[in-house]
């Protein structure tokens, strides 16, 4: 990274509001590119930037803006926004600020990174709540026209800050409300609207300085807005990308190549919005209607919003009044005969077991996606965990075993719907899809793939045989389900509920026999999946020292810290279970062949519990519960500590 | 008025042989006790349901847990019995994904009104063309006889052996407050009377709240004999009828029902006079506001007689249609829905070979 710290706040304004005049003056309809080579270029292969103002401020935006224009430059990325639990909490304070970041490369990148190169900070609370997250000697930029005295103590300092952080930091300050002011004098919007449009002055300047295009956003603002607004953005967006050029405080820029990237066709996908996808492609490659149904809740509203959307693929979304009527009334649909599903986290999801107990008596067909959060309880609704497994393996009364299956990235949270679905159609039963708030949230670049190449199922609904009377709970002998015998169908007239009942006939009974014999079948169907799943496949050497199991969310840190444990010669081999219940088939094998198995997991160790009670090994739990995601650098430490400690 | 008039759309479906009581019969011992109300409700809706010219396997019947609840076990057509309290969130999902269904709910006072409270209260505000039965004896059967959201303050049960201190709610004013289209109260025992509002109810287009006095034999016994008893019954018992004076009582101890600012008072008359001129109120179920249905479900003994029959029929849009159209609506605008579109919508990019 370029050199000197930043001079302090420019009192020259005025001219360098004229020279931003003249150079938006001449050309207002063409929107400069790439800067021009008057300065210096520096090639980094990776980056973390990290914006941070109020909620409301338009981080997220600024963000998402960045991250698209990133996209189109062809580097690999992750991106991860930190919302604040409060909507809107009172401007200037710790509690209200806002932020996102994207860790972007020319190399293959597998986190938003541990730490930041770059944090744009738009006040003094940013500043505070995110400072700690900057690498040392990086480079900070503020907007210099938040940093009043009144601003600097609400955010908790007892100093200004700014000295002692140019000593350790590169520290860039800039009067961006004035600057920003100057670029929209003239418009016809009051002070507020035009304050408000600072976000995309920062956004010009910050694509100036890694090279990114601004043309995708000025497309996106005539889609949105017109008018004034329109103009005033436009015209902010071109000010702060001439400024970086202009201004001496940046002597040099920087650009990222474009990544190696298998060829395709590529968009940006957040893990909800896959979510969201891969409820739509059910209702295609399954060739049934779709009935969600769902209860807003933290981190999984956005699902329901996405896919109530897309009526027009014959999807029908029912936002229920809690969140037990929302799975119900999915059940009610299966028994339908529709694709059902239901969505919500943690402290929703302990509230629909009973209806999915009442799934599993009756053997109906339901998905459950949970995207976790942190608890317990309420806990915090924008933090991310993984701390519903043992719920969702055993949170229901008595022997209630369901199959469970896991995302482990915001793009293959599309393939596990469909999986989810396989699953519950095909044995008849509810499955639960973990995903995470923190996989919700975050972007990557994703191959959009060949819908002619996604999963087919066909599904039948039982059919009246002549001569013969209908058994509800005659089970296929390869599957062990039972038929999809829907209302409407004559001659297959049936009751069904929550009593426990006979095999085939489902008449309610009493006696032991038939109630044990129930029970076992249960568990049989569910057992007999891992003959349908694949088996794990192992990075890496399949028999050595350290084999790391993981699960959900965490691959991307866990594959970029073996991948940096290898760069230093050492060895290690890993697993990421998709399947957690049943496990694949040759998990045990697998398990088997490696001295030490360290699994790390955002909870406080369910999956090894998982593990040593299936299988007997030991393990070595790695857990972290503090909403946060894996940094690479712990997961390294812990790797490397499990390669020199005894055996 | 036309007991036998259907107009759902399940019946369009197909043109089934008659369906006869008998085919409506299942094979399962029922196992109600001796003398339990449920006998008697059971054997009008297989009496009635035939009437109703909708197919056999169109028709569903959902329930919740309670001795009500054991319903679905007894009538061969589809039946799902759910869990406590939220048979009404079930129902809602197979009738807004399958409308052409004929969608039954039986509930009890304490299934429908404790712990399904809040279910019924939303599935009757969405009015969804379907019916919901709710047996009220009063009492938790199934578990005993404990008291239920519907027992009397003072009510000694095991579980209130000082007499129970919950004021209890009325299920024909509560469903109201959630502005049910369509409310209705009959008598176990009547069966007259059960089969025409049962008939009515489903001719309604919109969700039929129907409250069915119910005896439980065994844990409340009586508490309705003022009204199920046949000599009794002509003075306890208010028959609302459309455009019908609100009168009741035997020739001789004729009486009717005066409301005035709210108030309601009874008044005697002569058999001769006519009411309408001495003030009493006429019935009218089709008054937009619940206002009037609501100071009628206020009406009990012993100082008033108890109302049955319809308090209020109106109509208003119905969830699943307006559900359907939203579907509809959606392809007509944005065509039919195509996944490969959608995945590349938006913003995508190119990375060559």
């Amino acid at each position: 990274m370029a050199s000197p710290p930043g001079s302090p706040p420019l009192d020259g304004s005025r001219s360098k509001n004229s020279e931003l005049e003249a150079k938006t003056e001449s050309d207002p309809s063409r929107a400069p590119s790439t800067p021009g080579t008057s300065k210096p270029v520096e090639s980094l292969r990776r980056v973390a930037v990290r914006f941070a103002g109020d909620s409301g401020d338009g981080m997220q935006l600024t963000g998402a803006k960045f991250t698209e224009s990133t996209a189109l430059v062809g580097n690999d990325l992750s991106t991860f926004p930190d919302y604040p639990a409060e909507i809107r909490a009172p401007a200037g304070t710790l509690a209200g600020v806002s932020g996102f970041q994207i860790h972007f490369g020319s190399e293959k990148i597998y986190t938003p990174a541990d730490e930041v190169d770059l944090l744009m900070a738009f006040n003094p609370a940013a500043l505070r709540a995110n400072v700690d997250d900057v690498s040392s000697a990086g480079m900070i930029i503020i907007n210099s026209d938040a940093f009043t005295e009144k601003a600097i103590a609400k955010a908790g300092y007892r100093d200004d800050p700014r000295l002692d952080l140019a000593e350790r930091y590169q520290l860039v300050e800039i009067p961006i409300t004035a600057l920003n002011r100057a670029a929209l004098q003239g418009l016809a919007l009051g002070q507020r609207e035009i304050d408000r449009c600072k976000n995309f002055f920062a956004l010009g300047l910050l694509c100036w300085l890694y090279h990114r295009p601004i043309e995708n956003t000025e497309r996106w603002l005539a889609s949105k807005f017109k008018d004034q607004v329109l103009e005033a953005n436009r015209r902010t967006l071109r000010a702060g990308h001439a400024f970086g050029e202009t201004t001496e405080l940046f002597p040099v820029s920087f650009e990222v190549p474009k990544a190696k990237i298998e060829p395709g066709v590529y968009r940006n996908i957040t893990g909800n919005m896959a979510l969201a996808w891969g409820i739509v492609a059910a209702r295609e490659q399954f060739d049934r209607p779709v009935f969600l149904g769902a209860y807003p809740i933290t981190p999984a509203s956005d699902v329901l919003h996405e896919v109530s959307r897309h009526r027009n693929f014959n999807i029908k979304t029912f936002q229920a009044e809690d969140e037990i009527a929302a799975a119900s009334a999915a059940v009610g649909a299966a028994f339908a005969g529709h694709l059902a599903v239901t969505i919500s986290s943690g402290p929703g999801i302990i509230l629909k077991q009973e209806a999915i107990g009442l799934a599993i008596m009756v053997e109906l067909p339901l998905v459950i996606i949970d995207v976790q959060r942190a608890g317990p309880s309420t806990g915090s609704p924008t933090k991310t965990e993984q701390g519903d497994l043992l719920m969702v393996m055993y949170g229901r009364n008595s022997a209630s075993p369901l199959p469970v299956i896991s995302a482990s990235g915001p793009g293959d949270c599309f393939f596990a719907v469909l999986e989810a679905f396989r699953l519950a159609v095909k044995y008849m039963t509810p499955v639960f899809l973990l995903s995470d708030s923190y996989i919700a949230n975050s972007a990557e670049p994703w191959l959009i793939p060949d819908v002619d190449s996604l999963l087919r199922y066909r599904i039948k609904y039982a059919e009246a045989v002549e001569g013969e009377a209908f058994e509800p709970y005659r089970r296929n002998p390869d599957t062990l389900s039972r038929p999809w015998a829907i209302p409407g169908t004559p001659g297959l007239e049936h009751r069904v509920g929550g009593l426990t009942k006979a095999p085939n006939s489902g008449d309610v009974v009493y006696d032991p026999e038939n109630h044990a014999a129930m029970v076992e079948l249960r568990a049989a169907k569910v057992a007999g999946i891992a003959s349908d799943i694949p088996p794990v496949e192992v990075d890496g050497p399949e028999k050595s020292d350290l084999l790391i199991v993981g699960w959900g969310g965490t691959l991307g840190a866990i594959t970029a810290a073996i991948s940096e444990v290898r760069l230093a010669g050492r060895s290690v081999s890993s697993i990421h279970l998709r399947h957690l219940n049943p496990f694949p088939p040759n998990l045990g094998e697998v398990l088997a062949n490696f001295r030490k198995i360290v699994v790390p997991e955002l909870n406080q160790g369910q999956l090894s519990m998982l593990l040593v009670n299936e299988f007997g090994v030991r393990v070595d739990s790695f857990t972290k519960t503090s909403g946060q995601p894996f940094f690479i650098s712990e997961l390294r430490a812990r790797i490397e500590q499990a390669l020199e400690g005894p055996g | 008025m036309d007991a036998l008039e259907t107009g759902t759309a399940a019946d369009t479906l197909a043109t089934p042989p008659k369906m006869k009581r008998k085919d409506l019969v299942t094979d399962q011992e029922v196992r109600w006790c001796p003398g339990c109300g449920d006998y008697s409700i059971l054997a009008n809706i297989q009496r009635v349901m035939p009437d109703l010219g909708i197919a056999r396997e169109n028709i569903v019947f959902i329930s919740g847990i309670g001795c009500s609840s054991r319903f679905p076990y007894y009538m061969n057509t589809y039946g799902f019995h759910t869990i406590h309290g939220r048979a009404p969130s079930f129902a809602t999902g197979i009738k807004a994904s399958r409308p052409e269904l004929s969608v039954w709910v039986v509930t009890g006072d304490g299934d429908g009104l404790s712990i399904g409270g809040n279910h019924l209260l939303h599935t009757v505000r969405r009015n969804l063309d379907l019916q919901i039965l709710l047996f009220n004896n009063q009492v938790y059967g199934l578990t005993k006889g404990q008291y239920s959201p519907t027992s009397e303050l003072g009510m000694r049960t095991k579980s209130s052996p000082t007499g129970s201190i919950d004021h209890p709610v009325d299920p024909i004013s509560f469903a109201l407050g959630c502005g049910a289209t369509f409310v209705a109260r009959s008598i176990d025992t009547d069966a007259q009377h059960l089969q025409d509002i049962l008939r009515r109810a489903h001719a309604h287009k919109g969700t039929a709240f129907v409250e069915i006095l119910q005896n439980c034999p065994v844990f409340n016994d009586n508490i309705w004999k003022d009204v199920e008893d046949r000599k009794s019954r002509v003075d306890n018992t208010l028959h609302l009828e459309q455009g019908e004076p609100l009168t009741f009582g035997a020739p001789g101890r004729r009486k009717g029902v005066v409301m005035r600012d709210g108030v309601s008072t009874v008044i005697e008359l002569d058999d001769a006079e006519d009411p309408i001129e001495r003030g009493v109120v006429r019935h009218d179920q089709t008054l937009e506001s619940p206002a009037y249905a609501s100071i009628l479900a206020t009406l009990k003994l012993p100082g008033f007689p108890l109302p049955v029959g319809v308090f209020r029929q109106v109509e208003k849009p119905l969830y699943e249609e307006m559900l359907a159209g939203q579907v509809e609506e959606a392809i007509e605008r944005k065509g039919e829905g195509d996944l490969h579109t959608l995945l590349h919508s938006g913003d995508t990019w190119t990375v060559e070979v």
